[in-house]
Parts: structure tokens; C-alpha cells; sequence
């Protein structure tokens, strides 16, 4: 067992945290205590050794205090032509004096929130680190869209992490949107130097009837930095959830995505795309849960890998017996620029249903040798030629971005590297 | 303008061209006929520096310069054009931004200006025409889900925009109608000039009724064997290869 699974070390963490939750961090500390650091051998985690890592990596198992954030710092991480709301946070305390709002959209923090029922939504029970979260969390934001709300342009949660001695942040976000309502949330991890940290952040989203709820992720952090991230996400009858979950780098990154289709004609998309070099480690662990009848869910997650980097896609699709009719597609597609980079891809269909449209695919292969010479012959050069294809690659999760600022922004990263050494 | 002396090349070990000599001039027009199997791609491919090919011996000068020793952009860049026998489908590229890359590359080498998009917009219209081609079809992946026809004009629209100094057609007849044809063969002609040359590679003669060659030579067994003008064509039209073949194995047992 590894030293971070002893009690005390958790404890100081638990203990570190103000006496606020008290009682759902207590409950969060028995059940981290109940399933442990994933050990190597565990099924969920076997790709991806992050409690070695975070014995290796770490040097201090505290809290990460907030650390000062300047509006000129805000103004330059955000993205050029983005217009909506901007929700400042330093290591995972919200800044509401950096921070703005609109109509219809209510932000409060969890500890002046009452009854949020955290952990409804993200169990401490099903993943340890969830669990870790919920024991050690200190505060977090409540966010909610009013019933009806159409909020059209979109809310960016602009996370600034830094700390000097690997300290661990643990954001926690509770998203509510209300009836027929409509919101685009863009959730962006920054680090503000290179220093390591552990983040292990937490998300909620409860959707409700005919809700249309997108949620973009994209973690551009320093590459000496460990993070687990669990989004949960339940949505009910008539509504749509959207997520696109972009990684440019990192040490070890492991994503969960978990999907709760808990109304008919409800429909998930999920998609996804790391662009690794280094010696980065992806994975990116997808959960669709399709409880009910005639819901749909689609998902595609593309990934290249240049280097020693690594990743790991495992898409969990699990349609009940209750739930006929159910539409499931599932793509998963990668290029290795190396023979170092490694991915390990699994599908994994549960179907108790028998009337069900279930599809899955991956594959892995190299830069398409043939389409190279073809653009070669046209008198593009080898570099150019090759960030051609893998753009195009790319853009196929990348189209599917819709705020222009968002993918703009993205293009602009992806393009830089793929036009150099990558 | 070509000079191709002793040239052998192999691939994975086999050698497939064992001694091509051909010289092409300013102006003219050369069919490289053969059986299949003799290594006419092989010549094409080695030609626009295909990298499989591994080239054992000989040399190639195209206007002065040894064509071996540049890379494929380069070779491009200089004017070297090749029509693929087979044109690569490319999701999520589009003709008409590869081809502005492409294009603008080729100028940056050659010493002009890039293209703007106003002008390079002009410029495509313009030799759009020359080979039908819709401009719908072009802001769509490269080739992907077009027919044969439309992959054979899109090469050739390419071959227009990028204004060769030699061209080599790959079997462009190959899948072809004879609608198809006309518009592709029309769209050679119209860009052949007192300044350029063209390469067809082909295993029959029905292209060679639209674009009429200056010489003809036939390729078997990695060697030119016999060469001579249009009439050779219709000679091989019209008696197959065989007699060619039997000619050339009965010297060699010799």
C-alpha cells in the first residue's frame, strides 16, 4: 500500500479544511477510507498508476491556498473575441470580486448555499478520488440557471492553479439548470507556472426537463501536473448534454465522465481529443448510463500521440433492460506519431436491453504515409503537410465546438505545435 | 528539359526499372506504353520521388538540376507534376485550402508573391472551366467520396493551378468514360505550350486519340523497348503486346 493510503496523511488533509460540510466530508473521509488509493492491480485504474504518481510527484499532502490573481492575469487568459460570463477561481476558491454574472444565472458559493445536495449526483461511493474530494474539498461554487433560461452566450469557469510544493487543490462545482433552460459553461484549467500540483476536482450537474446543457473542458496545465477530474452529470426528460473534453498536455490526467441518461428522448454527446507529447499521460474514462427507454448518446474521442506519451480511452456504455429503443454510437480514433506512444483503448458495452442500436469502433494507426506524398507532390513541405492531416484529423472533434472564441483559441494552440517540432 | 540516363530503381529489393534512357524536349508530348507489370508507375513514381523506391543507379535531370537529390515538395516546386493513377481521399481537407497552400508554397520558392484570397479565388474560376469542375466539389474534402471522373479532373484542375513544366499522367484513363475522358484530354491539351512537356503513362491507346503523342515508347521488363511515334500506338492497339514481348525475350535468351 502506498504511504498516501494512510489514514493520518489524509487526515491532516480532512483536518487542514474548515469545519464547514462537516458532516458530508466525514462521510467522504469513511468512504475514501473504505475503497483506498486505486492499487495497482485495480481494474478501474490499471492503466493509469496514479497513486504511484502521487507518491512520486507530491511532496506536500496539504491544501493549496488561494493565491493572488490580478484582473490584467484574467484579461490575458481569456480567450480573444469571448463575450459572456466570466467566474474567476484560484486554486478552486472563487473570486467574486474578479468575477461578473448575467440574468438568470445565480452563482453563490456551496457554503452559503443551503441544502445543495452535494454528492447526490457525483457518489463518494463509486471512485475513490470522488470520495477524496468530498473528505477534503473546503469550498466550491453553486451554480443555477432559473427555469425557462435561455443564457446564450457562454460561462466561463477560468480556474487558475498554482502551488509551490505540490500541494493538492480540490475544486467543487454543483451546476443546476432548471427547466427548459439553455447554458454553455466553459471550464478551463490554467497553471500560472510550472511548479507541480495534484488537482482533483469535482462537478455536478443536475439538468432538468428539456434542459440544453453544454460543457466544455479544455486543460492546457504544466506538464508536472497530476489531476483527476469526475463530472457527473444527470439529465432528464427532452434534454440535451453536450461535453467536449479537450487535454494539450500534462503529467497524468485522468478523466471521468460519467453520463446518467435519466428521461426518455434525452441525448448525450461526448466528445473528446488529447494532443500529447512529452511524456504526458491521458486518460480519459467515459461512463454512459442509459436507464430509460428511446434516449440517445453519442460519443467520439480522437487522440495523437507524439513521443513517450500515453492514453488511455475506456468508454463505458451501459444500457439497462428497461431501456429499449436506445441509440449508443461510440468512436474512438487515434494516431501514434511514435513508436514510444502507447494507447490503450477499450470499448466496454453492457446491453440488457434487446430492441437497441449499439455501435463501437476504435482504431489506432499512423500519419496516412500515402495522403503525405500526396500534398508532398503538390509542393507543400513534410511539416506543413503533416499538420495538414492531423489538423484535419482533429477537426473532427473540433467542429463540433460551437462558441467560436472556444475553438478559435484551440485551433490557434493545435495549430503552433503541429506547424513546429510537435 | 528531362534527361532520364541508366536509370534502376527497386523496391523492397526487387528491382523494377533496370535502365530507362529517355530524353524529353521543350514542347513535346510522350507516351510510356506497356504491359503490366513493366514498371510504368514505377517510372511516374521514381519521377515525383515517391519514397519507396529505392533508385540504384542512374541519373535524372530535370532543367539543369539533379532531380533525384530534391524532395518531393521540391521536385513540385521546380514543376514537376504528377496526375496519380490513383488520387488520395483526404477527410477534412478541402481542395480548395490544400491547394492554396500548395500553391502559395510554389510561388514562395519560384521568388513571387503569395496569392491573396480575392486573386487566388480568380485564378481558380478561371481554370475551373478548363476541366468542369464544380466549385461545390472543391470546398469538399480532397477526393473523398468522389467518383473516378471526378478525381481524374480534380488532378487535372490541380495540374492547371499549379502550371507545371513537366507533367506526368498516371494512368489518367484508367476508370474514365469517354465524357470524362474528352473534358480531361481537353483540359491537357489546353495547357500544353511550346515550354512544356507531358509524360502519359498508359496501358492503351484510347487516350492517345486525344492527346496526340510526339513519340511513343514501350516499357517492358523495367526497359524502354521499343520506341517510335502515334503509329506504334495504333500498332499495339491492334496486335497487344505480345509480339513485343516475344521479340524482346527471344533476343535476350539469345
Amino acid at each position: 500500500m502506498s504511504t498516501l493510503t494512510q489514514q493520518e496523511l489524509v487526515l491532516g488533509l480532512f483536518e487542514a479544511a474548515p469545519a464547514t460540510f462537516l458532516s458530508l466530508r466525514q462521510l467522504g473521509k469513511e468512504s475514501f477510507y473504505a475503497q483506498g488509493m486505486p492499487a495497482l492491480k485495480s481494474e478501474e485504474y490499471k492503466f493509469t498508476p496514479i497513486a504511484k504518481k502521487l507518491e512520486s510527484g507530491l511532496t506536500d499532502f496539504s491544501p493549496a491556498k488561494p493565491v493572488k490573481i490580478s484582473a490584467d492575469q484574467v484579461k490575458s487568459a481569456v480567450f480573444a473575441g469571448f463575450e459572456g460570463v466570466v467566474l474567476v477561481f484560484s486554486n478552486g476558491q472563487y473570486l467574486p470580486e474578479l468575477s461578473n454574472s448575467s440574468e438568470g444565472l445565480t452563482v453563490n458559493l456551496l457554503s452559503k448555499t443551503e441544502n445543495t445536495p452535494l454528492g447526490s449526483i457525483a457518489k463518494a461511493d463509486k471512485d475513490p478520488f470522488t470520495s477524496l474530494n468530498q473528505a477534503t474539498f473546503t469550498d466550491g461554487l453553486h451554480l443555477s440557471i432559473d427555469n425557462k433560461n435561455v443564457i446564450e452566450s457562454p460561462i466561463l469557469l477560468l480556474q487558475f492553479h498554482q502551488a509551490q510544493g505540490g500541494q493538492v487543490i480540490s475544486p467543487r462545482i454543483w451546476i443546476e439548470a432548471g427547466d427548459f433552460s439553455k447554458a454553455t459553461f466553459i471550464d478551463y484549467q490554467v497553471s500560472l507556472d510550472d511548479a507541480p500540483y495534484f488537482v482533483n476536482k469535482v462537478v455536478e450537474i443536475k439538468g432538468g426537463v428539456h434542459a440544453d446543457i453544454t460543457y466544455h473542458s479544455l486543460q492546457e496545465e504544466s506538464n508536472q501536473v497530476i489531476e483527476v477530474s469526475n463530472v457527473v452529470t444527470d439529465i432528464q426528460q427532452d434534454s440535451q448534454f453536450t461535453s467536449t473534453q479537450i487535454t494539450l498536455s500534462g503529467d497524468m490526467v485522468r478523466n471521468n465522465l460519467t453520463l446518467n441518461l435519466l428521461g426518455s428522448n434525452s441525448v448525450g454527446n461526448m466528445y473528446g481529443l488529447y494532443l500529447l507529447h512529452g511524456k504526458s499521460h491521458v486518460d480519459n474514462h467515459t461512463n454512459v448510463d442509459h436507464t430509460i427507454p428511446h434516449a440517445k448518446s453519442n460519443e467520439l474521442y480522437k487522440g495523437i500521440l507524439a513521443d513517450q506519451s500515453r492514453g488511455v480511452f475506456n468508454g463505458k456504455i451501459f444500457v439497462r433492460q428497461i431501456a429499449q429503443k436506445t441509440n449508443a454510437f461510440q468512436q474512438n480514433n487515434n494516431i501514434l506519431l511514435s513508436d514510444d506512444a502507447i494507447i490503450n483503448t477499450k470499448p466496454q458495452l453492457e446491453i440488457w436491453a434487446d430492441d437497441v442500436k449499439c455501435s463501437h469502433g476504435c482504431t489506432v494507426g499512423q500519419l496516412d504515409e500515402e495522403a503525405l506524398f500526396y500534398l508532398q507532390a503538390r509542393g507543400i513541405d513534410k511539416i506543413t503537410a503533416r499538420g495538414l492531416l492531423l489538423y484535419a484529423f482533429a477537426g473532427e472533434v473540433l467542429d463540433k465546438i460551437e462558441e467560436d472564441s472556444l475553438r478559435n483559441y484551440i485551433v490557434n494552440q493545435i495549430q503552433k505545435r503541429l506547424g513546429s517540432n510537435f | 528539359m528531362l534527361y532520364i540516363k541508366n536509370l534502376h530503381a527497386s523496391i523492397e529489393g526487387t528491382p523494377i526499372l533496370r535502365g530507362i534512357n529517355l530524353e524529353v524536349k521543350a514542347g513535346e508530348v510522350h507516351a510510356i506504353m506497356g504491359p503490366n507489370g513493366s514498371g510504368k508507375s514505377t517510372l511516374a513514381s521514381v519521377l515525383a520521388g515517391r519514397e519507396e523506391y529505392e533508385v540504384t543507379e542512374g541519373e535524372v535531370i530535370f532543367q539543369g538540376k539533379e532531380l533525384l537529390d530534391l524532395s518531393p515538395e521540391d521536385r513540385a516546386r521546380e514543376g514537376v507534376f504528377l496526375a496519380f493513377q490513383y488520387p488520395i481521399e483526404i477527410p477534412g481537407v478541402s481542395t480548395t485550402n490544400f491547394l492554396r497552400t500548395a500553391l502559395n508554397q510554389v510561388r514562395e520558392y519560384r521568388g513571387q508573391e503569395p496569392l491573396d484570397a480575392v486573386k487566388f479565388l480568380s485564378l481558380m474560376k478561371e481554370k475551373m472551366a478548363l476541366v468542369e469542375i464544380d466549385q461545390k466539389l472543391l470546398s469538399r474534402s480532397l477526393n473523398e467520396g468522389f467518383s473516378g471522373g471526378e478525381k481524374k479532373r480534380n488532378e487535372i484542375f490541380q495540374m492547371a493551378m499549379l502550371n507545371p513544366v513537366l507533367s506526368i499522367l498516371d494512368e489518367t484513363d484508367s476508370g474514365l468514360d469517354i465524357d470524362a475522358l474528352r473534358i480531361v484530354s481537353n483540359g491537357v491539351n489546353k495547357l500544353k505550350s511550346d515550354t512544356t512537356a507531358t509524360i502519359v503513362v498508359t496501358h492503351y491507346q484510347r487516350l492517345l486519340d486525344y492527346i496526340v503523342p510526339d513519340f511513343v515508347h514501350v516499357l517492358y521488363k523495367g526497359r524502354i523497348v521499343k520506341s517510335g511515334t502515334k503509329e506504334l500506338a495504333l500498332e499495339l492497339e491492334e496486335k497487344g503486346y505480345d509480339w513485343i514481348k516475344e521479340e524482346v525475350d527471344s533476343t535476350a535468351t539469345v
